[in-house]
């Protein structure tokens, strides 16, 4: 990944004229700021190091230990490893999570892009794109227990209209094949406004002549959407679709709050496994061990689609 | 990675032309009122049901309007109502300090939004307009932090909490994102490096030092997108549930979002209390709807994307 825009232009400006500024020892600030630059990037050094360096390091390194948090780690070598690729909950835990990721991101990513065209070719109105930001403000807590009061099997309006129809009730977050799927349709209602404003905004990017003169050669929107939009949304699609699969794989609230993991481990995503092997059997250096296998299997995502996409790339020339 | 950039979005409405009816219009018009409908919908369906007596609820699901209008269900969450009272109402009758969680979560989400923005936009300032030597390289380690997903940090961290003895307090939840993400910092250095260079100029000439300039040029000048940034991180920090719930063990440092899921998890024998749960809940979500109907035109026009690739 690189920055898009470098850093500022050495024009250096009016260095010549710095004298003019009598005070605050100008000889010394003539070269540069380091003093002060080591000031104001203090704090979020700081963070940075505690926070986010060393726990990497550190939880790479827990990996390889027994740690239970009261005893000091113990080196245990790769056991935690070959413990994990012998775990038979751990590979259905994957498997599990890999259904919800496709599910996801298959349909989040469909239509967020659907609403995002609706929005740009239809109006341009801030009130809809305001309502359909509204479901990402609430918690993943929030959007789960309210889906799972909806899905209620007994009680639940979604079954009540599905009866009403003439189907047979379905035990939506309490059956093994059905739970996957709610979950993530679920979370697909939480996040695809959000995901559709980001569309948005790379919509806004592509020039309205360019509709304009399709429009004149006769082309219809359906046509207009293959030829001109996707190819040229193609850069910010993929950024957002790197963005939200790494996201998706981190999926724990929803099935904390809905399913606990149940049915019989169907929602046994990975991320509520390493929680359930950390803070519920304290193995805290087996889950740091799958944690890294996330960790391994992300990056990999993310530099497969970043040059399955030419991501770096823009057509918008 | 991405988020808010405040580039206008293009001038509406340059296709006035003739609006005559078109098939693929309607389809396309009615695609959207469906779209609308699922969004806003669960939000009727949480008021109907925290309106609704839990009685009422078994006795008439289908019903579109409350079924016996109550207020109960408001009470139980917010504790006005004694123990014996809620268990008649369908309640779990155990306590709910919901004040408590509100005030901690208030707590929580200010802290980190407060500190984060602020230092964040410190350090966006050495690296966009100081100069000092190895810049470059600090910002490429902090870039490099963008890349590890949070989720991975989470377990560490919280042996570290503990190690700090911090766990169970508030600042706990808050410590580890209170410093800086590496987002917001790429973020605000983006902004900064776009203020014309002359404004800083002038203000050097005037006599005002580098601090100064800070807080009197580069931050009234980057209002827009930090209060974007600052609504966006209140969001995220008012919703995280993960680590709360690891790091918070009692009611003493417990967030909204932890209590909701005790609160779900209380079922009473007679079946989950739910005019209790969507009364809690509608509660705990309605601070954020509020902030983001005061800030809603900004945030919405500004979600977009910085430049990285």
């Amino acid at each position: 990944m690189t920055v898009a825009s470098s850093s500022p232009p050495s024009r250096l400006p009016l260095t010549g004229a710095e004298p003019l500024v009598p005070t605050k020892g100008a000889k010394a600030r003539a070269r540069g700021d380091g003093a002060l630059a080591a000031v104001f990037i203090a704090p979020a050094m700081l963070g940075f190091l505690v926070f986010l360096c060393w726990p990497t390091i550190r939880g790479i390194w827990l990996s390889f230990t027994r740690f239970n948090l009261l005893t000091p780690a113990e080196w245990v070598g790769l056991d935690n490893y070959i413990r994990m690729v012998n775990d038979p909950i751990f590979w259905s835990s994957l498997g599990v999570t890999v259904e919800y990721v496709v599910i996801n991101i298959g349909v989040q990513t469909v239509s967020a892009l659907a609403i995002a065209v609706l929005l740009q070719r239809l109006t341009q109105s801030s009130l809809l794109r305001g309502i359909v930001l509204t479901p990402y403000l609430m918690s993943n807590v929030v959007a789960g227990l309210v889906w799972l009061w909806i899905l209620d099997t007994q009680l639940g309006i979604g079954n009540e209209i599905i009866t009403a129809i003439g189907f047979d009730r379905i035990p939506f977050l309490a059956d093994e094949t059905w739970a996957i799927p709610t979950i993530a349709l679920i979370n697909v209602w939480r996040h695809v406004g959000y995901t559709a404003l980001l569309l948005f905004a790379g919509l806004q990017a592509i020039p309205n002549d360019m509709y304009e003169a399709a429009k004149v050669d006769g082309a219809s929107e359906w046509r207009m959407f293959w030829r001109i939009t996707m190819p040229l949304l193609r850069p910010v699609l993929a950024v957002v679709l790197i963005m939200t699969v790494i996201g998706s794989f981190q999926v724990f609230d929803t099935v904390a709050v809905t399913t606990a993991g149940g049915p019989a481990n169907a929602t046994n995503v990975l991320q509520y496994y390493i929680y359930g092997s950390a803070f519920g059997r304290f193995q805290f250096g087996y889950a740091s061990a799958m944690s890294v296998a996330l960790l391994v299997v992300l990056s990999a995502i993310t530099v497969l689609q970043y040059r399955l996409t030419r991501a770096g790339q823009s057509d918008l020339g | 990675m991405a988020a808010v950039t405040t580039t206008t979005t293009g001038a509406p409405g340059i296709r006035p032309k003739r609006r005559r009816f078109s098939f693929g219009r309607a389809a396309a018009w009615t695609g959207m009122g469906l779209i609308v409908l699922i969004t806003l919908l669960p939000f009727y369906w949480i008021l109907r049901t925290a309106l609704s007596t839990n009685a009422g609820l078994g006795a008439d699901p289908t019903n579109p309007l409350p079924a016996d209008l109550t207020t109960s269900g408001f009470e139980r969450a917010l504790g006005l109502q004694s123990a014996e009272e809620a268990v008649a109402q369908g309640g779990a009758g155990g306590g709910l300090d919901f004040w408590r969680y509100l005030l901690n979560s208030v707590l929580v989400s200010t802290l980190i939004t407060g500190c984060q923005i602020f230092f964040s936009a410190m350090a966006a300032y050495a690296f966009a307009r100081l100069r000092w030597r190895g810049r470059d390289k600090v910002f490429g380690l902090f870039l490099a932090g963008l890349m590890v997903p949070t989720i991975f940090t989470l377990l560490p961290n919280f042996v570290l909490i503990k190690q700090l003895q911090l766990v169970d307090t508030l600042l706990g939840i808050a410590l580890p994102t209170m410093f800086m993400t590496p987002f917001a910092v790429f973020f605000l250095r983006q902004f900064f490096m776009n203020i014309p260079r002359e404004v800083e100029e002038a203000a050097l000439l005037d006599g005002a030092g580098k601090i100064k300039i800070f807080f009197r040029v580069i931050l009234p000048m980057a209002s827009t997108p930090i209060i974007t940034l600052s609504v966006l991180t209140y969001i995220t920090s008012w919703n995280d549930y993960f680590w709360p719930l690891m790091v918070s063990y009692s009611d003493s440092s417990r967030v909204l979002t932890v209590a909701l899921a005790v609160f779900r998890a209380q079922t009473p024998a007679t079946g989950v209390d739910w005019s209790g749960l969507m009364a809690a809940t509608l509660i705990a979500a309605l601070p954020m709807l509020g902030l983001f109907a005061c800030f809603a035109r900004r945030i919405v026009s500004s979600i977009g994307f910085t430049g990285i690739k």
